[in-house]
């Protein structure tokens, strides 16, 4: 090609997907067009533990419009039942409370609720555990993290060198349970024609639902297609098919080929959709005088649920943030019978660095050097994990940057000392960090139309974050043509393989292989293809990964306000800077640090699930008792980043965006408090009890 | 949901004999209730009888100065009202501070009052509790108590009232218009709601099939000043962790009382406390308003009233924080009311960048806050 013309990448593209959207005609997975349908609504179990003895369906059978009222007595077999989540209505046994434990399949969603409502089900009860303690008896080692990552580190002697460190902060600091609570709930439509399978799905990865799908009907992965070319957002909620996609699969086998339609409810998003795990995470900070960090351990206890692992990775954050020649990270879990804790935006950094952060605050105070000075002091020149260089550490230049635009120098390390019309105010900075990954295993076909676009195709999903836009731009520069010449197809495993939009992997893994297409495109065909022409490339593993440690990096500032009388706390603005390579479209990328800013202030003030050890339940199972931010706590958000080009993170220099603006937002916020109050909140999140006076 | 039958009513008095001649009937107005309990499985009417549309949706100024709010009318509406926002500011402001715009455009005046108590465990059909199933327990006493009463709980239920506005309406003495089938009647609003005592499933006075056609709120005298202050877990669109209605007339000090010295606080004519977000029903503080009748208008003499009124207080396991809330919180409320200078216990300077808005607001004559400092 010798015309050169712009790049697209870089543009500020209006979402393509936008108009559609606002005009209602983008369909999520419970508007998709389904002929002659059924409606499913599950029963709960209202036990944590035990065993159903009976259940007495009779009264819902016989209701008008009831299509099949299933159970694990007459519900059709699975062919895999290893996953004791995905394995409903397979067994009489009860593994925590809200677990599906039967199902009713009507002719409207009306009926199908009002009758799973007289399904009478009996329990034998066993003790159960719910609530995570520090001193749980049976903490166990699991084998490893989330992630893949190792469940314990250890250099140097770390209890030697606490033990000779000059200053030593040793605090424990807990964040609560949290619900992702995306707006779109999670939904399936299914029908069964034959032996094939066809699903509506709201799932951050169609690829990899159908691979999950396929063994528990014992069904070749063909057979089943999944479709979701909008979703209203998961966090990681919908990155793994959680049972109610099994289950409305399962009813739909019962219907005579009728679609099956479940959206949850609300209420059953907190049972039965994932969350993250509770955590207690003590953390000793051992250093000199003048704050150069000499040791560092974060021992982490937080639980997953009997019947499935899962282990957050909590303190892996602490492996390669800051230099420290002694070091000591651990895992431990409590197993308990409460729901499948999961993915939520971050797993492992963003509630890890809630503890680091703010450790790293209380340090800076004991030493009494500026908090952005001690995060200088303690840059590491290499990572202090793998001793690779980093890739591209530019941590440093996202605090000065920030500290510059925030008015940093206007801060009084005095707490409590500013007052301003009955507020106590204060400001508070956190750094922040996510790890940048490629995916492998992802293919893009390119073909050329009759009438003159690109058709560029690949199974990704866009689960509301600007992926139709992203993806868009980069097969635009890809194939040196604009935007519009541009027909992207996502969100359908009839397209090529790809993997989860999730842990900000998607652009960078999904582009790599658009990238891939078309440069096979224009070595198979040349700049002036012909109407057919057709090309494939896959994204490669990134092979800087053997040679560096690929991080992104950020700094979070935040202002807070506390209520001199009533302990009322606000966060009156927050500005972020983000280091993440190269990126895509400035407005949605805007819009990715904004959302996860907005979701840290959340966890910072609001968001707790609170159980009631004594149900094994999550009580405050709505959006009217589980606070998420309302426009009036969101006042003044910033993003910016840093210009860059991450040329070792593959062929677009990007890095992902999709989690870092959560990381390190709730420990900015309460340093912030602590900075307007003196009042030292460990605990999240920092509700108003706590600051009163 | 259970299957319910619905009807219109062409009158008030036809909608009563609907209701009250069907056990399982219910009235539905606004329906921001009531309809998610019928979700939930909570209420399951059979009948609705819909007195959205009788005319019941105007405000009318009384004989006496004072207003007349129809049972129907729109708590946005009500709290746009211009007579509203002049004489009342108290239920204004609470109004405007209660659920969100949509849900305050479908809200009436009537169904505000008869929202049911509020409780996580009342909200989940599977959890006991003796307010929807009398003699099942109350799962909140030893259960999450973040948003329960403090104030005149029983050992059968510890739900609190959510509503904003008739917090304000206990403050403002304001009655309740009732239309049942053998006739009208009026009751005060303090009298309205009951606290649950052994009987927890019986929120409110009114007996099946009356209804309520519309709230009266006397007039006050010149000079009163009102305010609203909802205390709460996120700056709007939450239920009050506690909130104040303060209605407050001053007098300028007596000779006796200052002795000739002109700096001496002005006298507390007359006082109405109301607390929201601690009681199965609004709290009207009258051991607070007795201790404040006629003492001087100072931060000192705020706070020993309170502490009158909060002796009484029997915090559960969650919610012992709100003992100190309400105390800062009306003693905040007065502070602004009275017109003194928002000074603080502890730490700080004062108050530099001066953006801080005007709380308190006030009816008849102008009483400038700075005016009144002592």
């Amino acid at each position: 090609m010798s015309v050169q013309l712009p790049a697209a990448t870089g543009l500020d593209l209006e979402r393509v997907d936008g108009r559609a959207k606002v005009l209602g005609l983008a369909p999520y997975a419970y508007e998709h067009p389904a002929e002659h349908p059924t409606y499913l609504h599950a029963v709960q179990s209202t036990i944590a533990r035990g065993r159903i003895t009976a259940i007495d369906t009779a009264a819902a059978e016989t209701m008008d419009g009831v299509v099949a009222v299933l159970t694990h007595l007459n519900a059709p077999r699975l062919a895999n039942t290893e996953d004791n989540e995905l394995a409903v209505l397979q067994s009489d046994a009860v593994g925590f409370r809200g677990q599906f434990v039967a199902a009713v399949v009507a002719d409207s969603p009306e009926t199908a609720r009002e009758a799973a409502a007289h399904v009478h089900v009996q329990y034998h009860r066993e003790p159960h555990h719910a609530a995570l303690r520090a001193d749980h008896e049976d903490l166990y080692k699991p084998e490893t993290v989330n992630a893949g990552f190792d469940t314990d580190t250890s250099t140097g002697d770390p209890d030697a060198a606490l033990a000779s460190a000059a200053v030593v902060v040793d605090r424990t600091y807990t964040t609560p349970a949290e619900h992702n609570n995306p707006m779109e709930p999670h939904t399936t439509v299914a029908q069964w024609d034959g032996e094939r399978l066809l699903v509506f799905d709201s799932t951050q990865a169609v690829h990899n639902a159908r691979k999950t799908l396929a063994p528990l009907f014992d069904v070749e992965v063909e057979q089943i297609r999944v479709v979701a070319p909008h979703v209203g957002g998961g966090f990681g909620s919908k990155g793994l098919p959680h049972a109610h996609v099994v289950l409305t699969a399962l009813a739909a086998k019962v219907t005579g080929g009728r679609p099956v339609k479940y959206a949850l409810t609300r209420q059953q998003m907190f049972f039965l959709a994932g969350y993250r795990t509770p955590t207690i995470q003590r953390l000793q900070l051992g250093a000199s005088p003048d704050g150069r960090i000499s040791v560092l351990t974060h021992d982490v206890v937080e639980q997953t649920s009997a019947i499935k692992e899962f282990a957050e990775q909590t303190a892996t954050i602490s492996r390669m943030m800051y230099a420290a020649d002694h070091r000591r990270t651990t895992h431990r879990l409590a197993s308990l019978d409460v729901p499948i804790p999961s993915w939520m935006r971050a797993p492992g950094e963003c509630p890890g660095s809630f503890g680091l952060e703010v450790a790293m605050d209380e340090l800076a105070e004991a030493c009494g050097i500026d908090p952005i000075e001690l995060r200088v002091r303690n840059e590491p020149t290499i990572d202090p994990e793998t001793g690779k260089p980093f890739a591209s550490r530019h941590l440093l230049a996202c605090l000065r940057e920030g500290a510059r635009r925030f008015g940093w120098e206007r801060r009084n390390p005095q707490p409590g000392t500013r007052l301003v019309d009955g507020w106590r105010t204060g400001i508070g900075v956190a750094a922040s960090t996510y790890p940048a990954r490629r995916q492998p295993a992802n293919t893009a076909r390119i073909r050329f139309t009759a009438d003159g676009f690109y058709e560029v195709q690949i199974g990704a999903v866009d689960l509301g974050t600007g992926a139709w836009t992203a993806l868009t731009q980069i097969a635009a520069e890809a194939l040196e043509c604009g935007p519009e010449q541009v027909r992207l197809q996502i969100g359908d495993t009839d397209l090529p393989a790809a993997t989860v939009a999730g842990g900000s992997t998607g652009t960078a893994s999904w582009g790599s292989a658009i990238i891939g297409a078309a440069q096979m495109f224009r070595k198979e065909h040349g700049g002036f293809p012909a109407a057919g022409d057709t090309s494939e490339g896959d994204g490669e593993k990134n092979p800087a990964s053997k040679n560096y440690a690929l991080h992104s990096f950020g700094a979070q500032f935040a202002e807070v306000q506390v209520h001199a009388d009533t302990g009322e706390i606000r966060v009156s603005r927050m500005l972020g800077v983000y280091s993440a390579g190269r990126i895509i479209n400035p407005r949605t990328a805007r819009s990715q640090f904004l959302g996860g800013m907005t979701m840290g202030i959340g966890m910072a003030l609001h968001e707790q699930s609170v159980m009631d050890e004594r149900f094994g339940m999550i009580v405050n199972h709505d959006l009217a008792e589980y606070h998420v931010p309302a426009n009036a706590d969101i006042r003044q958000l910033e993003a910016f980043w840093l210009e860059e080009v991450d040329e070792h993170a593959g062929p677009l220099g990007a890095r992902g965006i999709g989690e870092i603006g959560i990381v390190g937002a709730a420990a900015a916020v309460a340093n912030a408090a602590y900075n307007a109050t003196g009042i030292r909140v460990r605990d999240l999140p920092l509700t108003a009890d706590k600051f009163l006076a | 949901m259970k299957p319910f039958d619905y009807a219109s009513s062409a009158s008030p008095p036809e909608a009563v004999a609907a209701v009250a001649g069907n056990p399982a009937a219910a009235f539905l107005a606004g329906g921001t209730n009531l309809v998610d309990h019928m979700k939930l499985g909570i209420a399951a009417p059979e009948q609705l009888v819909d007195i959205s549309q009788l005319p019941l949706n105007t405000i009318d100024t009384t004989d006496n100065g004072g207003l007349r709010l129809g049972a129907t009318v729109p708590n946005s509406d009500l709290a746009a009202h211009p007579l509203v926002r002049q004489r009342y500011p108290v239920l204004s402001q609470a109004l405007l501070s209660g659920a969100s715009g949509q849900l305050r455009n479908a809200a009436t005046t009537g169904g505000n009052l008869l929202q049911r108590t509020r409780c996580v465990y009342f909200q989940d059909v599977t959890t006991p509790c003796n307010k929807r199933s009398p003699g099942s327990g109350c799962s909140a006493l030893e259960g999450y108590t973040r948003y329960h009463a403090i104030l005149g709980a029983s050992m059968d239920c510890v739900a609190v009232h959510p509503s904003d506005m008739a917090v304000a309406m206990a403050a403002l003495n304001a009655r309740v218009e009732i239309l049942g089938p053998s006739g009208e009647r009026s009751v005060g609003l303090h009298s309205f709601h009951r606290l649950p005592g052994d009987q927890p499933q019986r929120d409110t006075v009114l007996d099946h099939g009356e209804l309520i056609t519309a709230v009266v709120l006397p007039p006050l005298p010149e000079g009163t000043r009102s305010a609203y202050r909802k205390v709460r877990d996120r700056a709007s669109y939450a239920f009050a962790l506690v909130s104040v209605a303060a209605v407050v007339r001053l007098e300028e000090p007596t000779d006796a009382d200052d002795g000739g010295d002109s700096a001496s606080p002005p006298r507390i004519a007359e006082v109405r406390l109301a607390l929201g977000g601690v009681a199965h029903k609004p709290w009207r503080a009258t051991f607070a308003e007795e201790a404040l009748r006629g003492q001087p208008a100072t931060e000192g003499k705020f706070r020993r009233a309170i502490d009158a009124e909060l002796q009484h207080a029997v915090p559960l396991a969650d919610n012992a924080f709100k003992v100190p809330m309400v105390r800062n919180t009306v003693v905040s409320v007065l502070r602004e009311l009275c017109g003194l200078e928002g000074g603080l216990d502890q730490g700080g300077s004062q108050a530099s960048d001066g953006n801080g808005e005007q709380r308190g607001g006030r009816t008849g004559t102008p009483a400038s806050g700075g005016e009144d400092r002592p």
